[in-house]
């Protein structure tokens, strides 16, 4: 499944942070966001994965092929790591609960209470929700916070397992996954600042305060 | 759609879900009543329907605002919205889960309390009938009011202030059914109006709440 964004500009608060974005993800790519903090790279995927209106512009792939993962995993504290996983195979549609407990390397934990997990722990289950998905375009935003070394390393095989199966990831991080991954640096896309953000405001006040 | 509705009731059960705690608020209230009211049984009978409803309703209230914002808080939210299921299904399973944990336990314990209120013999049956028929019209309301509230931290004031006058109706009717039927008078008229507040809020109010919910996660 290809994604094409163009000419996307994405808001946040009312606040347009990112305008002119544009690139294509062909299957078993994948592509890095970077940019500074605050820059809009969680605004711009939450925009791709359908969760909040772009202001201009066109995603070409819908919201159906996406799979999206963010700081939050999703989990239930009081579920175990089998029936939290299980409720999103069942929600997609899929039976891979066991190959996504196997390849996050949670099988001895799976009848552990989310609850008393570590947060890496926690935070491999909720990537294990990805392969559980069967959707092709993965978008990630800073996958690997609060993970190990080799939890880390294990997620960049787990991800070259999904591109080399012809899936796609957009991933925002600032750590090495140990992929062949194209970047896209964020910082020439910020929005100007007056140019438009001003314009909704001027717009309500301008003629009575000129 | 039913493994939703499994985990939702799911959730609810286990520790800390809250699953008890509409049931012991009703049980409470009917406890206190008769011991406030004194031991005069006519005058208990006379207001046992609506104080019945008051409770039921505030009962169902309680359990409310855990309604989104737990899934919110724990990503879930957004992660159901992206999910191949559609939002307004997604809202009216989580009603019916709702339902099926506080409405429907209210509904089969009534009887129960209705005999601590002296409710009249005749009353029993259209209580349960008032009851099953009316709290799913709570729940679903509640699943609107929950869905309009879900990013504020304690949202639940700011949830009872919106969803009670919109309760109103429901409670009205539903008391009405109770004290017509514990006199022997015709019931079809307010069981009637009673469940089409149902109907219609079973119907409309999905697609509402689903708005709310997109609105609220920009």
């Amino acid at each position: 499944m290809d994604l094409h964004v163009t000419d996307l500009a994405v808001a946040r608060g009312g606040l347009t942070v990112l305008e002119g974005v544009g690139f294509s993800l062909l299957p078993g790519r994948a592509l890095v966001l970077r940019g500074p903090n605050g820059i809009g790279k969680t605004t711009l995927l939450r925009t791709i994965a359908g969760l909040q209106p772009a202001v201009a512009g066109s995603i070409s792939a819908g919201a159906e092929a996406i799979a999206y993962a963010a700081h939050a995993d999703g989990l239930k504290a009081t579920l175990t790591v089998t029936e939290n996983l299980a409720f999103w195979a069942a929600i997609y549609g899929t039976d891979q609960v066991g190959p996504a407990l196997e390849q996050m390397n949670l099988v001895e934990l799976r009848d552990r209470q989310a609850a008393n997990l570590s947060a890496g722990q926690k935070r491999r289950l909720g990537l294990a929700r990805l392969l559980v998905t069967g959707r092709p375009v993965w978008v990630l935003d800073e996958p690997t916070v609060s993970l190990d070394l080799a939890s880390v390393a294990l997620f960049g095989d787990v991800m070259r397992g999904h591109l080399a199966r012809g899936g796609s990831a957009l991933i925002a991080t600032h750590i090495d996954l140990g992929l062949e991954a194209d970047v896209l640096e964020l910082g020439p896309y910020r929005a100007q600042i007056g140019a438009g953000n001003g314009g909704a405001f001027d717009a309500a006040f301008g003629e009575d305060f000129a | 759609m039913i493994a939703l509705l499994i985990r939702d009731m799911r959730l609810a059960m286990r520790a800390g879900g809250g699953f008890g705690l509409g049931l012991a608020f009703f049980l409470l209230v009917a406890v206190l009543v008769p011991l406030g009211v004194g031991p005069e049984s006519a005058t208990l009978a006379k207001i046992a329907p609506g104080i019945l409803w008051v409770g039921a309703l505030l009962a169902c209230l309680l359990s409310l605002d855990r309604l989104f914002a737990l899934d919110f808080e724990d990503g879930s939210l957004d992660l159901l919205v992206t999910a191949p299921i559609p939002l307004e299904g997604v809202v009216a399973i989580k009603a019916l889960a709702h339902w099926a944990v506080t409405g429907l336990p209210l509904t089969l314990v009534a009887p129960v309390l209705g005999i601590l209120l002296n409710l009249p013999d005749a009353g029993f049956y259209w209580l349960v009938v008032s009851l099953l028929l009316g709290t799913p019209a709570l729940s679903m309301i509640g699943a609107f009011g929950a869905a309009l509230t879900v990013g504020l931290k304690r949202g639940g004031l700011l949830l009872s202030l919106l969803v009670l006058p919109l309760y109103v109706p429901t409670l009205i009717f539903g008391a009405e059914v109770v004290k017509r039927g514990a006199e022997g008078m015709a019931t079809s008229t307010p069981l009637a109006l009673l469940a089409a507040i149902t109907a219609g809020a079973s119907a409309l109010l999905p697609f509402a709440a689903a708005a709310a919910i997109r609105i609220n996660l920009r």
